[in-house]
């Protein structure tokens, strides 16, 4: 593998270098911006994604423009700001690549978000709000789950922006976080994140992404472990239509000895066939998952399936096991993109079923594993009703006492 | 009292070498209360003629009419002519991953009945029919006919047309590839359906063994595309004893 481009003066500005780059891991960790190229779009990372839509992010000017925040916040939770040379922000995970830097550099600082053992265990929501498709969004949050706290965080994001975030996630020893994070954008958004946690000793870190809105939407997910036990589960839907490009990629690093990771995501896209290039549905789903030599005792599983519901439609799949231990539990991935195809249309409509409210049903079950996982009632039902929104229906309009 | 008229029925499908035609003036009324069966060697047409009554799009109707008690049904969609009371039971049920059992089920019979059932009351009748037709009550969780036997499809299917209630029930080949006990048990499940004396039965089969158990009333020896010969339940003796070959050589003469 090719030596890192970092430079020894770089280095001293708190950069760090993964030991010899492996063929998926990031080979520059760092905070400064500069220390990562301008992606050309030939890049490993960035091949597929749309760098003309990111563009303005990828410029990295400085912006004081902010989403609008309305939280709930239980009983013992602590939301702060942290200014840009707080301490506190320097032992968090590096970001990984050039948005992720930018994003940690023009946020000027970070909110956090603190939840220590003794807070009430209701979820804490955070509702992020853009008003507009031009508006430029640095932000840079940090949640903070103290050891052996047992929490819940929501983030929403609706409306529009240029939104470049970074999501420090850390997950204190014997601690168990659940993490929701929407993207629940209207249709002009473009929102680049990287959420990367840190899972500490015995500690439980259970993330759910949804990706139902937005013109482009890139999320890149990192998962270190600070200590053996630790346990990952990144579930994910995303449902992408006409024009629509939503990337989700993860790289899971097990460097240390029995920790867990579980990678479920589900895809559906409708794209429109009248409408030539502009018409295509796009979707991309990376899974990288590196067990270390160190990391014996590793489990690990990986899956992403996606339906296609149109012709005009694009989805990459790419799961990536790098192993370089034999001692371990298991490790394992599956990708499968399959149609819904005209004979199942045929098989439902000739059962009286007319054909939306077929395609609804096959989406419906499509989802409904990944969905019923996410725990929260409420959340569950707001995800369904914009499901089914995507799919064109009246969110409460049609009966849907389902059979659960 | 529901009639379904088939009449000069003329259907193509697109083949390599352009439009090919399958059906070629099929004529057949079938009334409620009634059970005809159809039998036909191979590659004759009788599933062309199921799926062409239940509208696949595969199939196009060149020259003819299907009419549902007057009613144009080769005007409606799919959804509709199942709505109308036209229900096939397929010779190869379509797997639907993703969507239960139940859902599907509930999902049908709301849109066929034009109401949701009651929750109660539903999950009730499900379960009667299921047993009805020793069908494990696991399967409602399970995806709609995904990794299910052949005997277990077709069972699947005879609980539709339980739940459903046609007027006119086609059934493509529902007895191959049972056994002797499932043989009895679905054909019991059709019996069950035909006892109210509202649906007219269309039986596509290759052989008598369900005719033990599904009792025609009429018998039609389907060749090349069309009815060719017609009888009452003795005609089923005749041609499981001497086969086609009179009727192919006689259609390949003619
Ligand atoms: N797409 C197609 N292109 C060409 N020929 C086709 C096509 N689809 C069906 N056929 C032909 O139409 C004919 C009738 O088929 P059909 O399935 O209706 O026969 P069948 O009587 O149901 O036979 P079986 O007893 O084997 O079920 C067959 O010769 C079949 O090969
Ligand atoms: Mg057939």
């Amino acid at each position: 593998m090719s030596a890192s481009t970092v430079t020894p003066e770089s280095r001293e500005r708190d950069v760090s270098l993964t030991a010899p780059a492996k063929d998926h891991a990031p080979r520059i960790l760092s905070r400064d911006p500069a220390d990562f190229p301008v992606p050309t779009g030939r890049e490993e990372e960035w091949r597929f994604t749309p760098l003309r839509r990111f563009a303005r992010l990828m410029a990295g000017a400085p912006s004081t423009e902010h989403l609008t925040w309305s939280s709930e916040t239980p009983v013992g939770v602590v939301i702060d700001e942290l200014a840009a040379d707080d301490p506190a922000l320097l032992g968090l995970p590096l970001p990984v690549d050039r948005l992720s830097a930018l994003a940690v550099a023009n946020a000027d600082g970070a909110v956090r978000v603190s939840i220590p053992e003794s807070a009430a265990t209701e979820p804490v929501v955070l509702r992020l709000h853009g008003d507009s498709a031009e508006a430029l969004v640095w932000a840079h949050v940090v949640i903070d789950v103290r050891p052996f706290a047992q929490a819940t965080v929501v983030l929403e994001h609706t409306g529009s922006a240029q939104y470049g975030e970074h999501l420090s996630v850390i997950v204190g020893d014997g601690a168990t976080l659940r993490l929701v994070h929407l993207q629940l954008w209207d249709g002009d958004a473009v929102h680049a994140a990287h959420v990367s946690a840190r899972v500490g000793r015995d500690a439980t870190f259970r993330s759910f992404q949804a990706s139902l809105g937005g013109s482009a939407v890139r999320v890149l997910e990192t998962v270190e472990y600070a200590a053996p036990g630790g346990d990952a589960e990144l579930l994910g839907i995303f449902f992408s239509k006409a024009g629509q490009h939503l990337e989700h990629r993860m790289l899971i690093d097990h460097a240390v000895p029995h920790c867990r990771s579980n990678v479920l995501y589900k895809g559906a896209l409708t794209g429109d066939p009248a409408a030539g290039e502009a018409g295509i549905a796009r979707s991309v789903w990376i899974g990288d998952v590196l067990i270390r030599a160190a990391a014996v005792g590793t489990e690990t599983y990986e899956l992403n399936r996606n339906l296609l519901l149109s012709q005009a439609t694009r989805a990459d799949s790419v799961p990536n096991l790098e192993i370089e231990t034999g001692e371990i539990v298991g490790a394992g991935h599956a990708s499968a993109t399959g149609r819904f195809d005209d004979e199942q249309l045929f098989y439902l409509e000739s059962r009286g079923i007319p054909a939306d409210v077929a395609t609804r049903l096959v989406v419906r079950g499509f989802f409904a594993e990944v969905i019923t996982r996410l725990g929260l009632p409420e959340w569950e039902s707001l995800l369904q009703d914009r499901l089914d929104s995507e799919l064109g229906f009246e969110a409460a309009g049609v009966d849907d006492e389902a059979d659960e | 009292m529901a009639t379904l008229e088939i009449r000069d029925l003329h259907v193509t499908v697109e083949s390599d070498g352009g439009p090919r035609e399958i059906l070629r003036g099929v004529d057949l009324t079938v009334r409620a209360g009634e059970t005809h069966a159809i039998m036909g060697p191979n590659g004759s047409g009788k599933s062309t003629l199921a799926y062409s009554i239940a509208g696949h799009p595969k199939y196009t109707i060149t020259r003819g009419t299907v009419t549902l008690d007057g009613e144009d049904v080769l005007a409606m969609t799919v959804d509709e002519r199942a709505r109308a009371g036209i229900f096939l039971a397929m010779q190869y049920p379509v797997e639907v991953p993703g969507v239960s059992v139940s859902n599907f089920l509930r999902t049908s019979v709301t849109a066929v009945r034009g109401e949701a059932p009651k929750l109660r009351t539903w999950v009730k009748e499900m379960k009667t029919a299921m047993e009805g037709l020793s069908i494990d009550p696991k399967f409602a969780e399970r995806s709609v006919n995904e990794g299910f036997s052949g005997g277990e499809k077709k069972r699947h299917e005879i609980l539709q047309m339980e739940l459903l209630q046609p007027k006119i029930a086609v059934l493509d080949e529902t007895d191959s590839g049972l056994d002797v006990d499932a043989l009895k048990i679905v054909s019991e499940g059709v019996n069950r359906v035909a006892a109210a004396g509202t649906v007219g039965t269309l039986l596509i089969t290759h052989y008598t063994r369900i005719l033990r158990y599904i009792k025609p009333d009429f018998v039609h020896v389907f060749v090349d595309g069309r009815i060719v010969a017609e009888g009452g339940p003795e005609l089923a003796d005749a041609l499981e004893a001497e086969g086609y070959d009179v009727y192919v050589k006689a259609a390949a003469s003619a």
